[in-house]
């Protein structure tokens, strides 16, 4: 057994840009709670999510990458044992057009059942991706509301 | 939004969605089991919630899982409770400007 969520959201943009906020650590910062991602970017790749101060908040490897359609990350959180002691998680991001809108989604698990890990991501991506649909429609991120993670 | 309010507006429909938010990624077997009303019904229902993006699907195998999206609900949050929170705010620096001029 596992745990998993799934997200969806539709953002009236195009496959480039909407690849190029999720793979460029500047605008990624705007969205997501101002912690940059690190990595080359291509199969085998290290990949890392820093908080503001550069510490590593979480990290793992690119698994699949296919621009601008689909990207999968191994992940674990780096910052707070008991998390990293549940181990990786699978996340990928599936990017479809339809017209003139994206659809975005996120699927986030790991091979545990009942995952911390996963609970404390939950709260966190609905935000994160409300952000980036704002971000990219109107120019401009949504007020940082929400501290982030917890350090 | 139109969408989500209406999916929101049946109390079946918020039952099933807290019936994922308790267990998420369950079939149609496994959400028919709990809800007292016919498997079309639960069909339609979740049609709905799909339709708003409330609930995202995902096949494996014969078997469609469903998860409870709850990023359509953060935009709710953030168009109107968010909206709300500035107006407080802005209503305050007013009142600290007026305050702050008067001379003593």
């Amino acid at each position: 057994m596992s745990s998993q969520y799934v997200y969806v959201t539709y953002i009236r943009t195009t496959p480039q840009k909407l690849w190029d906020a999720l793979t460029t650590p500047e605008f990624q910062k705007q969205y997501w709670f101002n912690m940059p991602q690190e990595s080359e970017w291509k199969v085998g790749a290290s990949w890392k999510m820093l908080f503001e101060d550069g510490r590593v908040a979480d990290a793992g490897e690119v698994l699949e990458i296919d621009p601008p359609r689909r990207l999968v990350l191994k992940w674990r959180n780096e910052f707070r044992p008991e998390l990293k002691a549940e181990g990786y998680s699978r996340c990928v991001y599936d990017l479809e057009q339809d017209g003139d809108i994206m659809r975005l989604t996120v699927t986030h698990s790991i091979d545990k059942d009942g995952a911390k890990f996963i609970e404390a991501v939950s709260g966190g991506w609905p935000r994160i991706l409300s952000s980036l649909k704002t971000l990219l429609e109107g120019g401009a991120p949504l007020p940082r509301t929400h501290p982030g993670p917890a350090k | 939004m139109d969408l989500v309010f209406k999916a929101l507006a049946d109390p079946s429909r918020r039952e099933l969605l807290d019936r994922l938010h308790a267990r998420n990624g369950q079939t149609l077997n496994e959400l028919c089991e709990q809800m007292e009303m016919s498997r079309q019904a639960v069909t339609k229902h979740l049609a709905l919630l799909e339709a708003a993006n409330l609930v995202a699907t995902q096949k494996e195998g014969r078997e469609k899982h469903h998860f409870l999206n709850p990023v359509p609900i953060n935009d709710i949050a953030e168009r109107w409770i968010g909206k709300y929170e500035r107006g407080r705010l802005k209503a305050l620096s007013n009142l600290k400007k007026q305050l702050e001029r008067e001379e003593p």
